[in-house]
């Protein structure tokens, strides 16, 4: 009997360590996320069921992959101490690219080809002036947003280019589904695990956490910095291009400024709301992607609910202060000097 | 201990009953601390002892949870380190912040500038002011009051704070760990001016790991262990060895390990090594060898070592290693080659402090056991395990932190990833600073170790009693060149000092 008793008291004194466990392994940080996740939803579904329709699920989806796949390599480029305010610039780019091509050739191999190329290329660029002038990753990438943003313009004169709708690949891309679930969700589940199992499981995902950690150490322990930080934004403007392409596939044509206007903002917020270290070396996929969730939530839910859609604006915008203000505070950042 | 035994003059700071806890660990527990006018009181105790948590709270940076704090006789609160500097509380820290764009006149007197007119400064009274002052310390040439603060060396950034902790009239200076960075001459100035703080009348607090520098210069000395005052000595009473039991219950002799070695082949040699820093530097490692470089702050040591590791290129010269020239176009082609690093910084130049202790220790290995880039975790926890358990890292789990591991532990860490790369000369640049007694005698007996296994390894260490004690040779540098070499018969620290400084004076 007592015996029994003191096992219960046991358990029950347990579990709270059960719970820690759990906690651990989700991350503080993502919980409170899944938390506010799961507080919108609610306020959401209460002023309007319509919310929870499949069909608005999928929208949410499909509405939140081009920015999911961007915001995941935004993740990659932030580990390593940097920043890559260039992709959306480089998504415009690589979106009318791959229409012009397509429609010159009529292939969307052909298409699809040259904006990995053109992608590849602007990454290593972005890189190659970080690396080689030693420029802040910030100025550097800075300067390629305006100046893709202004060569995607020259290249398709403002306007959007070709017509994209009728080929069955980019088709596909946009409106595609595999097993019931659209093509654009399988495609940024894909970009996402990949990554992950690269920063979890390879030695360059350990190193890139290393490098943003301690770049002296890295560098005094072997590691080939510049390598790492040109390899880093040539992996992400490969995927800005990916994420051009698709923007291709979703609007039909290619398109330099519209569709990919904000979307590093948007990249950035979500790494930042995910847990991502503004420093370096701190942060997950697994918060960037519930961030990015959140997001398409709060923006599906303020169209739901007939808000002006000027205000997400605002509410993005506050939402980045709001996540680097609890990042900073958990980090211990004190409130002496100038922040970094 | 009697009354007859302590120095004359007025209580000057009692802290009394002092309690402090952190979470789980007990800080502090019931320390009283009592400062006469004109007295230097040594506090000593190993890392985690509780030494910089009294200092924290002495300074204003930290309130106790019980006790009281009794300056001049009256009772004192400070809500912060602005507080207790403006009730004459000054602490002179160990890694002092330095404005790199501002003059050393204007990192003196930072905050308190004196002004012409309005809101002008006044630059050139400034610069005169800075100039007495460094003058009135003894340290007249040491550095001037318009250097800016990015052209400091770590002694001079050490004098920089001394003197913005002298600015005002303090009533008690504290010094944590002053001379960590500072060479045995510069070590001898600041001394002076302690000794000289203490005639004026100033309460001074002094706290080092270095025995034989408490001896030097302080009357009475505290012991602290595990938070609790331990004992209280005058300094005419006790021994180093005393001291030591006192702290850790371990005896001196116990410190340094000098096992039978046999030297065995060249395995890195210079020749005619020239940098930015350094000038024709020619010496040799054997396996199985230390060699110690010694010499002053600034004499180019941590330099020669950057290019040794490829960080700093090599103007002219030659690096061979197993009579094979070596090109080091970065730090990877040296590791590739069997050379390492353990450098001076190890917060900010070793570890990634907020990664685990796994995560540090295969750090340089990580890609040698990945297969097609996948890392083999049991391979890599093994590795981890491994080198933890032969260095007997103290750490709650190998996916512990490494930021709240102890100095000491943190640098076996360093050390751990090194042996897991099997490097065969290994470069410690200051290995045991900011570490306590107990894990330095860890330390050498670790040197010693892989001595005897036959790795070649460089110390490069200010301490005169480390050098004697860990090395089989010793090289002095002094200026970017080799100014001599001793083998550890024929050393001294006499001997050792006069090469390092002695010709300077000659030349």
């Amino acid at each position: 009997m007592t015996t029994k008793g003191s096992k219960r008291i046991a358990r029950t004194l347990r579990t709270p360590a059960a719970l820690r466990r759990v906690l651990d392994a989700v991350g503080v940080q993502n919980v409170s996320l899944l938390i506010a996740l799961a507080l919108l939803i609610a306020f959401i579904g209460a002023q309007n069921s319509n919310f929870f329709y499949a069909s608005n699920i999928a929208t949410i989806g499909t509405t939140v992959a081009i920015v999911g796949i961007l915001a995941v390599v935004q993740t990659v480029a932030m580990l390593l101490g940097g920043l890559d305010i260039s992709v959306g610039s480089q998504a415009g780019l690589t979106s009318v690219v791959s229409a012009m091509v397509f429609t010159a050739t009529g292939s969307a191999a052909a298409g699809i080809l040259s904006a990995f190329a053109l992608g590849l290329a602007a990454g290593f660029a972005n890189g190659a002036v970080i690396v080689f002038g030693r420029v802040n990753a910030v100025i550097a990438t800075l300067a390629t947003f305006a100046a893709y943003r202004g060569l995607a313009n020259v290249i398709s004169n403002g306007r959007a280019q070709g017509y994209t709708g009728i080929d069955p690949t980019f088709g596909f891309f946009a409106r595609g589904h595999i097993a019931g679930v659209p093509a654009l969700i399988w495609i940024l589940a894909a970009v996402a695990l990949a990554v992950q199992l690269m920063l979890h499981y390879t030695d360059v995902g350990r190193n890139i956490y290393a490098v943003g950690g301690n770049a002296v150490a890295a560098r005094l322990a072997g590691i080939p910095l510049n390598r790492y930080v040109i390899g880093v934004y040539i992996l992400v403007g490969a995927v800005a291009a990916l994420a051009g392409v698709l923007l291709t596939a979703r609007t039909g044509s290619g398109q330099p400024t519209s569709g990919s206007q904000g979307l590093e903002l948007q990249s950035i917020t979500a790494a930042a709301l995910g847990g991502c270290s503004l420093q370096g070396g701190k942060g997950t996929i697994v918060g960037t992607l519930l961030a990015v969730i959140l997001l398409g939530v709060l923006e599906n839910g303020l169209i739901i609910l007939n808000v002006n859609s000027f205000y997400q604006d605002i509410a993005q915008g506050a939402l980045l202060v709001v996540a680097v203000v609890i990042q900073q505070r958990r980090s211990g950042a004190r409130g002496v000097g100038l922040p970094t | 201990m009697t009354e007859a035994n302590q120095p004359p003059g007025q209580a000057v700071l009692a802290m009394q009953g002092i309690s402090k806890r952190f979470d789980a660990v007990q800080a502090l527990s019931l320390v009283d601390l009592n400062l006469r006018a004109g007295e230097i009181l040594a506090l000593v105790g190993e890392n985690g002892a509780g030494k910089s948590t009294l200092l924290k709270i002495m300074g204003g940076d930290q309130a106790p949870d019980a006790g009281r704090i009794l300056l001049d006789g009256r009772k004192v609160a400070f809500a912060s380190p602005a507080g207790a500097r403006r009730q004459g509380i000054r602490l002179v820290g160990q890694e002092p912040e330095i404005m790199a764009n501002l003059s050393v006149a204007e990192n003196v007197y930072v905050g308190a500038l004196p002004r012409r007119g309005g809101r002008f400064f006044d630059r050139r009274r400034l610069v005169a002011s800075v100039g007495a002052d460094i003058k009135r310390v003894g340290l007249a040439g040491a550095l001037d009051p318009r250097q800016l603060g990015r052209t400091l060396s770590p002694a001079q950034r050490q004098i920089v704070e001394i003197l913005r902790a002298l600015c005002g009239a303090p009533r008690v200076v504290a010094f944590d760990e002053p001379t960590s960075s500072l060479s045995d001459r510069e070590t001898e100035a600041l001394f002076r001016l302690i000794r000289r703080l203490a005639v004026e009348g100033m309460g001074v607090i002094y706290v080092s790991h270095r025995l034989r520098e408490i001896f030097a210069i302080a009357q009475r000395i505290l012991v602290l262990r595990d938070g609790r005052v331990i004992g209280e000595r005058t300094t005419q009473e006790t021994n180093e060895a005393e001291l030591v039991r006192m702290m850790v219950g371990r005896d001196l002799s116990a410190l340094f390990h000098h096992s039978k070695r046999a030297p065995g082949a060249t395995v890195l040699s210079l020749r005619g090594v020239t940098t930015a820093d350094v000038e024709d530097v020619t010496l040799d490692v054997r396996s199985g060898e230390v060699v110690a470089l010694a010499g002053l702050v600034g004499a180019g040591r941590t330099e020669l070592a950057r290019a040794i590791i490829g960080d700093t290129p090599i103007v002219a010269g030659e690096i061979r290693v197993d009579g094979t020239p070596i090109v080091l176009r970065s730090p990877a082609d040296a590791i590739r080659a069997g050379l390492c690093l353990a450098p001076e910084e190890r917060k900010t130049q070793a570890l990634l402090m907020k990664r685990s202790v796994r995560d540090n220790i295969s750090l340089a290995v990580i890609g040698l056991i990945s297969r097609l880039h996948v890392i083999r975790r049991a391979e890599e926890r093994r590795i981890a395990a491994k080198f933890a358990r032969d260095l007997n890292i103290r750490a709650y789990s190998l996916d512990q932190e490494v930021s709240k591991l102890s100095g000491g532990n943190q640098q076996k860490v360093v050390l751990a990833r090194w042996l897991a790369r099997r490097s065969k000369v290994l470069i410690l640049d200051e290995p045991t600073r900011g570490v306590d007694v107990g894990a330095k005698a860890d330390i050498y007996a670790i040197i010693d170790r892989l001595a005897a296994e036959g790795a070649a390894i460089l110390v490069i260490s200010s301490e005169l009693p480390e050098v004697l004690g860990v090395a089989d040779r010793i090289v002095v540098m002094q200026r970017g060149r080799v100014a001599g070499e001793l083998t550890k018969e024929e050393a001294s620290e006499e001997r050792i000092l006069r090469l390092a400084i002695l010709e300077a004076a000659a030349a």
